[in-house]
């Protein structure tokens, strides 16, 4: 029902008139040293793609690498934090796939459903809408800054509680509002997010750059050069596109900073705004939620950042 | 001259053998990392300028670069220095003592008397010799800082002398004060709990 031609986050089958399947997988290669809050990463990580279309995960498959020196009991652990967080989805589990590897990875294949009339598609964002972004940014910056071991102790906690937080109560407390368009931040890092969404709606986004909810040590940690290769590459990609005015270097990195499992970024119309933020506080979201900026017509840049 | 090879490594080691090098100087000298790749020569060149130092690069191959960086200070006087100047331009009142109210009401008992210790409490702070350097407020306390209260002009002397006044978010959520807050800046657990722990002391009316 959408084509790969605007990098949606999933593929999604009709069934019937009423039902759609999204389906999706993704994992990948430890982000943390715990292997159970690993576990819990990997999932909501993949659970997220759902989230990002609209749509309920019901079915969840494991996929894993794992070598065969490791203790069996770290796999255990990984295991366990995936199970977790798929319980938490209110999805199940049941059962999937495993293969020899020189280093472990962890992910899901999910499978979930939304009518077709609910899908959240990437592109669609309409001028005067806002945009709503319901996690703060700066997870690949801190991880890392946790490989150098210049990371406090409070910032790998927080950066861990923020990738193993599910979208789930986010997208809940936005799918009942006329959502044009929604995404998940991930590795190409919000700037990258938003240009994909920009340019498939042709429009231009105005980004308040000093209202994007970040981590606090994650732009002090941008200053001291723990920068990954990743944000270098976003930047690349696509600051041609970008009016960064007199934007400071360390708010670019931190704006192109690859994350993981990061959150929703939705594009609402702006007469809902004020409730669409109610509904969220309600639902108590263990992250920060940040309103960081607006649509307007196409302009000359795709993206256009306000300080 | 002092050379620091990372050749080969990836990020973010280039970043840490150069900082551990800078770390180490004794006295003011220059910097030569070797690296191979232009994302090393932007980190470190990130880190170097942030730490003061004076930073040029230039590509030697096709896989080599070599930054140069001109420390005029090693790292301990910097900080030393930034120590000096602030007893020079201030006087700095502030320890590192920490307030912590948790109520709108001081002690238990009758609440009308409550509220006006505890205002009687801030005012009291005012007037210390040596300020403490945040005071945090959690629970009831938000409504202390919020619209209505009666502290707020003592509560905005003391943030114009520095002392950090900090409300709890999820507390000014609850109560319904977002809005509200007419002091200070909106914290959270984490910074509420990282400034307990720094505190040389705690006090709790």
């Amino acid at each position: 029902m959408v084509g790969i031609e605007t990098s949606d986050d999933a593929a999604i089958y009709k069934v019937t008139e009423d039902i759609a399947m999204i389906q999706t997988v993704d994992f990948f290669t430890p982000v943390v040293d715990d292997p159970y809050t690993f576990g819990q990463i990997a999932a909501a990580n993949a659970l997220s793609d759902v989230y990002a279309m609209g749509g309920e995960p019901k079915v969840a498959l494991n996929i894993v690498g794992f070598p065969n020196c490791l203790d069996p009991e770290i796999l255990g652990e990984i295991l366990k934090g995936g199970a977790d967080k798929v319980k938490e989805a209110g999805a199940v589990l049941v059962g999937g796939h495993s293969v020899q590897d020189d280093e472990p990875k962890y992910g899901l294949s999910v499978s979930g459903f939304v009518h077709p009339d609910k899908i959240f598609k990437n592109y669609g964002c309409r001028p005067g809408d806002v945009l709503i972004l319901t996690k703060q940014i700066g997870s690949g910056i801190i991880n890392t800054a946790v490989k150098a071991e210049m990371a406090s102790a409070l910032a790998e906690r927080e950066s861990a509680i923020v990738m193993a937080s599910l979208n789930k109560k986010a997208k809940e407390a936005l799918e009942s509002y006329p959502v044009n368009a929604c995404t998940d931040i991930t590795g190409f890092g919000l700037l990258g997010h938003c240009m994909e969404m920009a340019s498939a709606s042709d429009v231009t986004m105005e980004i308040y750059v000093h209202d994007v909810a970040y981590m606090k040590e994650a732009a002090d940690y941008a200053k001291m050069g723990l920068v990954p290769a990743g944000t270098y590459k976003n930047r690349e990609h696509s600051i041609e596109l970008v009016d960064a005015g007199n934007v400071d270097e360390y708010y670019l990195d931190l704006l192109y900073d690859p994350q993981t499992s990061g959150g929703l970024l939705f594009s609402l119309p702006e007469k809902y705004l004020s409730e669409a933020l109610a509904d969220l506080k309600e639902k108590k979201l263990d992250t920060e939620v940040s309103v960081i900026g607006r649509v307007t017509e196409k302009k000359e840049k795709f993206i256009c950042l306000c300080p | 001259m002092i050379t620091v090879n990372a050749m080969g490594d990836a990020c973010p080691i280039p970043v840490v053998k150069t900082k551990k090098a800078m770390q180490a100087m004794t006295e003011p000298d220059t910097l030569e990392v070797l690296v191979d790749n232009e994302i090393a020569v932007q980190n470190v060149t990130k880190m170097a300028k942030s730490s003061g130092g004076d930073v040029t690069s230039e590509k030697l191959g096709e896989k080599e670069f070599k930054i140069v960086i001109k420390m005029s200070q090693v790292m301990s006087e910097l900080k030393a220095q930034e120590k000096e100047e602030d007893v020079d331009c201030m006087p700095d009142r502030r320890k590192d003592t920490i307030v912590v109210i948790s109520s709108d009401r001081m002690g238990s008992g009758n609440d009308e008397l409550g509220k006006v210790l505890i205002k009687g409490f801030i005012f009291a702070v005012t007037q210390l010799d040596e300020l403490p350097k945040a005071i945090l407020f959690y629970n009831g306390g938000a409504r202390l800082t919020s619209e209505g209260s009666d502290s707020l002009e003592d509560l905005k002397g003391l943030e114009a002398q520095g002392v950090e006044i900090m409300t709890c978010g999820t507390c000014l959520d609850y109560y319904g004060l977002k809005e509200k807050l007419r002091v200070g800046s909106v914290t959270n657990m984490y910074s509420i709990v990282e400034t307990m722990n720094n505190a040389g002391k705690i006090i709790r009316p």
